[in-house]
């Protein structure tokens, strides 16, 4: 046992300066460029997945704006039919309106017209047959009166006529 | 959190009795147990060198001291008596060759400083020597030893298995021993193939900003990640990058080495468990702790809030003593761990072994090696969950103790 628990000096010399060498060579090439590759594409991995987080959360903000300008562009089209619907039954209402007015005026004027012109008949009508029933009589008192006697008869039917007693 | 915990207690309890199965396996070939300290200074004598003899009087005193006694080992060769305890020491113990199978070894450099003599390096198989047994090796006048076990040389220096000694004329040497052992080739090899794969991991991050990672750096960023988003962060908070590099390097280092060890015929490596190497760690733990301590953290210590005057009497030595005792408790646990799951793999093939009896009992060894063989399987698979285990348990704690360090109540 006694070699096993005996630490021979060779070894613990060799040892030393074998293992301190190492020990200086590979942290000086070996352990810090590893450590720090090592570090930066953790560094690199972990900015990726920020960024790509980042972005999915952009597009998701994307599209939810996308929606909600769609929603809004869908409602104002909404609006503006809806409007454009009721300008246009307003339109046509007032045409309608002001056709009917227009109309009714015509006629109303035609109306008067006719009233007016049927007047202007009727009075040149009532003149005409004056005077034919002046002309009628001229020629009936004419015959009539080509006689004495009758001139005498017509005089005394006209005074007994006459509201004079 | 505690779970991890108590199946860590499991694992120490394993390691603990472990030796104490693999001694009770000695005594099924002699009939007496043994106590492997208290014998050892009744057969100084004998134990010089590695040479062979007076074991007969060792035997008529009916005491079994093979497994340290350096005396007994040409015996050991000739007789082919197997001692599990030898047999799992050895090969979990460091060495100085890399020892495949059979006789086929993997020498490796030997690097000694001997006092006033200078430096001698030579490979190591320049020792020759059979079997178990100590090798020897003469260049310039002076023999070389690799003591096979554990034991006390003639002038009452005390060695350990795998420890070399040196002597001139019969006249000891002082030496200071820098081979490149096992362990520390082990260690050299996890530690070269480190820097290749994050170096060029690091370029490939450089290479591909920000793009994926592919290949190695694909494999392996789980695991940096692990250790920065799991150990790291939540133990020390925001000063956690100041920790990155210990925390990384110690635990790809023990993770790999841990699973070297695990890789069959390579020579059973057992990085994390030489004591050698987990005290380096332990110790830059330990500076690493105390030199980044705050006035809180030294507040705690020295004049624990929230205590009666009466307790800190108590608390502050306990305190004072935890700064050295959290870094060794890392390390023991960490060595521990990984000898206790080779010493049981090694204890399951030790037994096909002492129930076949060196060939005597075929058919008791044949089913013993069944049983052995599931078992170890499923002990492979346990070691694997060890291996990540311990050094996330080792790089966490560590990390607990720089959070502790560093931590700073006036944020919070």
């Amino acid at each position: 046992m006694g070699a096993l628990l005996t630490p021979a000096l060779g070894t613990v010399v060799w040892a030393s300066i074998a293992f301190l060498v190492v020990l200086f060579v590979l942290r000086r090439f070996a352990w810090g460029p590893i450590l720090s590759a090592l570090n930066e594409r953790e560094e690199s991995i972990a900015g990726a997945l920020n960024e790509a987080e980042k972005v999915r959360k952009e597009m998701e903000d994307l599209v939810t704006s996308n929606e909600n300008q769609l929603k809004e562009a869908r409602a104002e089209r909404d609006k503006m039919l809806r409007e454009a619907r009721e300008m246009a039954n307003q339109l046509v209402a007032d045409a309608k309106k002001t056709a009917r007015e227009a109309a009714d005026q015509e006629v109303a004027s035609a109306k008067e017209a006719i009233a007016i012109e049927r007047k202007a008949a009727v009075a040149e009508l009532k003149a005409e047959v004056g005077n034919l029933s002046l002309e009628i009589a001229e020629r009936l008192l004419r015959a009539k009166l080509e006689s004495n006697d009758e001139q005498k008869a017509l005089v005394n039917r006209l005074i007994d006529e006459s509201p004079l007693n | 959190m505690n779970r991890f915990l108590s199946s860590f207690k499991l694992l120490i309890i394993a390691g603990l009795l472990l030796p104490g199965i693999a001694s009770l396996a000695q005594s099924h070939g002699h009939e007496n147990g043994h106590d492997e300290h208290s014998e050892q200074a009744a057969h100084d004598e004998h134990n010089h060198g590695g040479q062979s003899g007076a074991e007969d009087a060792d035997f008529a005193d009916g005491v079994d001291h093979e497994s340290h006694t350096d005396n007994l080992h040409g015996d050991h060769s000739h007789d082919d008596e197997f001692v599990a305890g030898t047999y799992i020491i050895h090969h979990i113990a460091d060495a100085h060759d890399i020892h495949l199978f059979g006789d086929i070894h993997i020498p490796l450099p030997v690097i000694l400083y001997v006092k006033e003599q200078g430096l001698k390096i030579f490979m190591s198989s320049a020792f020759k020597g059979h079997g178990h047994g100590d090798k020897t090796c003469e260049a310039d006048g002076i023999t070389y030893t690799v003591h096979s076990e554990e034991g006390t040389l003639a002038d009452g220096t005390a060695v350990v298995s795998g420890q070399i000694t040196a002597a001139e004329h019969g006249l000891p040497l002082t030496i200071y021993d820098f081979s490149i052992t096992k362990s520390v080739f082990g260690m050299l090899l996890i530690l070269t193939a480190m820097v290749w794969m994050f170096l060029s991991i690091a370029g490939h991050y450089r290479k591909n900003p920000g793009q994926a990672p592919k290949g190695m750096a694909n494999a392996l960023e789980p695991l940096i990640i692990f250790v920065r988003d799991e150990i790291a962060k939540p133990s020390i908070g925001e000063k956690a990058d100041r920790f990155m590099p210990f925390l990384l390097t110690s635990f790809f280092f023990i993770f790999f080495c841990n699973l070297l060890g695990l890789v069959p015929f390579l020579g059973g490596f057992n990085i994390t468990g030489t004591i050698g190497v987990t005290i380096v760690l332990a110790t830059l733990v330990f500076f690493l702790t105390n030199l980044n301590g705050n006035k809180h953290y030294w507040g705690h210590i020295f004049w624990p809030p929230g205590v009666p005057l009466p307790v800190k009497f108590i608390l502050v030595p306990i305190e004072v003593f935890s700064i050295i005792m959290k870094p060794a408790v890392l390390m023991i646990r960490l060595t521990a761990n990984i000898s206790a799951g080779h010493i049981i793999i090694l204890a399951f093939t030790s037994l096909i072994f002492i129930f076949g009896d060196g060939g005597q009992a075929i058919g008791a060894g044949s089913g013993m090696g069944l049983f052995s063989t599931a078992f170890m399987i499923f002990m492979y698979f346990l070691e694997l969950l060890v291996a990540f285990l311990q050094a996330f348990v080792f790089t966490l704690l560590a990390a607990i103790y720089f959070g502790d360090a560093t931590h700073d109540p006036a944020h919070h």
